[in-house]
């Protein structure tokens, strides 16, 4: 017979395991524990609310105490915070990445495959960019965020393009119906530039290295096929494609603001709403402000897609991600969340709270209602969220390796090419500087 | 009873500890050790710590799984960008040290000759643009440069003078970010120099008088030597605080256009933070510590040297 002899330590776990057992479960307010946010703090006042209102529901729902932050992108504050939590791993168990971040910090995040499933088929597939930023290794990182999302498409004035340019852009994307755009093209923008420009109201476009200049670079580069760096993550600046872009650009941006080169994401909006120029490419943010503070401005403001080129029609699309840490302490609960935020209803009340600047990058989720009602004028945002399709929707840089792309994207390579070829550089030159600097990125 | 016995030698073994520790605490040295801790524990903290924490950073790859070595210095060795940006970081910190003096030297003296009781009103109206926090004054002066509603174009405009591209063009760029820290940085000068001229005997002026000296042959005869450990000094901070700085280029111009106003602090966040190539921005970083360290030891020496000539 086998005798065990029962210590202390093993009496102490024994006793309490039992009366463990025997204690009757009680469920408290938050028996499934925590889950803490670091939400993007929205541009559109009021616009964190919807989030705010969601996350609290579902925390009563499901029992767990939610704490959320909201984290400004002014001054990179949120790219510091996931610099440093990265670093720590230790913070925040959900956070709202930025473009890149997701593919930048791949191994620290928890895989979303099951929830990406799931909401695939609730709201149908997501588009290419999306894949391209937040897939890796078939994986998904992370869980396309709607708030935050934007397409940096053209915002035209309609008085002044139809006066000086001829271009009526309310026919030509005419609001709850398919856009009638085949004359707009890079060639039609080139000389409405000129025309405008002429008239005293150049196009607004940037040409300096912020998000808003890149982005309308990397579309123009891309309806030329004009990458820099190819999918498999050879260089390719040296091409005809790159050259026919920036002879494209260096005739557009004889037509531009002088300034140009020194615009950062601010200065496209503040010129459109002072009335200075007919165009700039940016997301509604500029309308919203407009029918605040300008609103004789706003009336006249129509979004609508980009020209095509050679190679087809881009738009920059811009998504922030919902992402988890895998350092998390609450996975479970932050899957779960994530899924309940990306409800079609729960999206709808986010992009409706954002006025429409929200844009969701699931199918079945581009033409809610909210973009046909805004206005003044009415309809002035239907096109905003590609609702035909009729435009590709990508990220400067693309399709580059995201690793690769995210230096040329923040180092402004395709703008500061630009800007050199533009102030006298000979065209070699300017490859061969940009050649160098793309080489530079292959570092792992 | 037994209490007592046993307690009596511990009683007298203390007295004498507890008077050693006195005589310790009572040390002029001990006490300044003392009274300095806090501070040096804030420096081991937030400077120490960081500082070898960025050397460790330095030597890992990109992403952050590596060591590489001095990998992250020779592949910064062949960037073209970044010669640059040790360059423009030369210009950018030699300059504006450079006015910085010039400007405080000059005023120094004027508010020197100000009479007493007007003095203090001047004094504390000439140190506004160094009190106030760099990242607001740095926000007024932006909108003064805005590409498109500069101020100061607007009164150009009105002199039927063209607009000038005041963060647009890489030469106007430059001189707007050394501008900006001059205005900031002169006042800290104009105290250093206003306390250091208030320190020169009058006794050595009245000789100089006596001598027949002229005002040029005064200044340049008693009132710069006299200076001159204080303008060393004053020199090598502000440059190690310039060569440093952040905010004033990263709020004007961002770096741009094209690079040229980037200097090694914007330029490692560029890349570190908004790149996120940790490990480079912080071997970008680094390169500030040997430049600084060969400033340092030379104008340390100089004043080392000129205290041993004087005693």
């Amino acid at each position: 017979m086998l005798k065990r002899k029962m210590s202390r330590r093993r009496f102490l776990a024994t006793t309490a395991a039992s009366t463990t057992l025997a204690m009757p479960f009680v469920r408290r307010a938050y028996a499934a524990g925590k889950l803490s946010i670091g939400f993007w703090d929205h541009w559109v006042p009021g616009a964190n609310n919807a989030s705010k209102e969601l996350c609290e529901q579902w925390g009563a729902k499901e029992k767990v105490e939610v704490s959320i932050d909201y984290i400004t992108s002014q001054g990179n504050k949120n790219l510091l915070t996931i610099a440093a939590e990265a670093q720590a791993r230790s913070g925040h168990d959900i956070f709202a990445f930025p473009t890149w971040q997701p593919a930048d910090h791949a191994n620290r995040l928890e895989p979303v495959d099951d929830i990406m499933a799931e909401l695939i088929k609730l709201n149908g597939p997501v588009n290419k960019t999306v894949e391209y930023l937040a897939r890796a290794n078939g994986k998904w990182l992370a869980v396309p965020a709607c708030v935050g999302s934007q397409i940096k498409g053209p915002c035209s004035r309609i008085d002044l393009m139809k006066k000086h340019a001829g271009i009526d852009v309310v026919a030509m994307y005419p609001a709850g119906s398919p856009p009638k755009a085949d004359a707009w093209t890079l060639d039609a923008m080139l000389k409405a530039a000129e025309a405008c420009h002429k008239a005293g109201f150049p196009f607004g476009i940037g040409l300096g290295v912020t998000e808003d200049n890149v982005d309308t670079a990397g579309a123009i580069f891309q309806s030329f096929g004009a990458d820099l760096v190819d999918a498999k993550g050879n260089v390719s600046v040296k091409t005809d494609a790159v050259r026919q872009a920036l002879e494209y650009y260096k005739k557009l941006a004889q037509w531009l603001p002088p300034d140009a080169p020194a615009w950062d994401n601010a200065s496209n909006n503040k010129y459109l709403i002072a009335g200075k120029g007919a165009l700039i490419m940016n997301p509604p943010s500029a309308w919203a402000v407009a029918k605040r503070d300008a609103p004789q401005v706003a009336e006249q403001l129509w979004t609508h897609g980009m020209p095509s080129g050679p190679k087809g029609r881009y738009a920059p699309f811009l998504p922030y991600f919902w992402g988890i840490w895998n350092f998390g302490k609450n996975k479970s609960a932050a899957k779960s969340l994530l899924v309940h935020l990306s409800q079609p209803a729960a999206i709808e009340k986010m992009v409706n709270a954002s006025f429409g600047y929200d844009l969701p990058a699931f199918e079945k989720l581009t033409t809610l209602k909210v973009w046909e009602e805004e206005g003044p004028p009415k309809g002035t945002l239907y096109h905003y969220p590609n609702p035909h399709n009729h435009q590709i929707l990508s990220v400067a840089a693309a399709p580059a390796p995201p690793k690769i792309a995210v230096q040329i994207y923040t180092q402004g390579i395709q703008t500061k090419m630009v800007v050199r070829f533009m102030q006298g550089e000979a065209l070699e030159k300017t490859l061969a500087w940009a050649e160098s600097e793309v080489e530079g990125f292959m570092r792992t | 009873m037994v209490d007592a016995v046993l307690k009596a030698p511990a009683v007298a073994g203390s007295a004498p500890r507890r008077s050693a520790l006195r005589r310790t605490l009572q040390r002029k040295s001990t006490i300044a050790f003392l009274m300095t801790l806090p501070l040096i524990l804030l420096v081991v903290l937030l400077v120490l710590y960081p500082a070898f924490y960025a050397v460790h950073l330095a030597t890992l790859n990109k992403s952050m799984e590596r060591f590489v070595g001095f990998g992250n210095f020779q592949f910064l060795f062949k960037r073209e960008t970044f010669w640059m940006v040790v360059q423009q970081s030369c210009i950018f910190a030699i300059t504006a040290v450079i006015f910085k003096a010039l400007i405080g030297f000059i005023v120094a003296h004027f508010v020197h000759n100000v009479p007493g009781n007007k003095q203090r009103r001047w004094r504390g109206m000439l140190l506004v643009p160094w009190v106030i926090p760099p990242a607001m004054s740095c926000l007024a002066w932006l909108w003064l440069f805005d590409p498109s509603y500069s101020a100061f174009n607007w009164v150009l405009e009105k002199l039927s003078v063209g607009p000038v591209p005041w963060t647009g063009d890489a030469y106007w760029a430059r001189f707007s970010v050394i501008l900006v820290n001059v205005w900031i940085g002169a006042p800290f000068f104009m105290i250093m120099y206003l306390a250091a001229l208030k320190s020169v005997p009058e006794q050595l002026y009245e000789a100089a008088a006596i001598d027949g000296a002229n005002w040029w042959q005064r200044m340049w005869y008693v009132t710069i030597p006299m200076m001159r450990n204080i303008m060393a000094i004053t020199a090598l901070f502000s440059l190690i605080v310039t060569f440093a700085n952040f905010d004033i280029v990263r709020i004007l111009t961002a770096g741009g256009p094209l690079d040229r106003t980037h200097v090694f602090a914007t330029w490692a966040f560029w890349i570190g933070i908004q790149g996120n190539d940790i490990p480079l921005g912080a071997a970008v970083s680094l390169f500030m510590v040997p430049i600084l360290t060969v400033a340092a030891i030379f104008i340390l020496r100089d004043i080392h040297r000129r205290a041993s000539e004087m005693s």
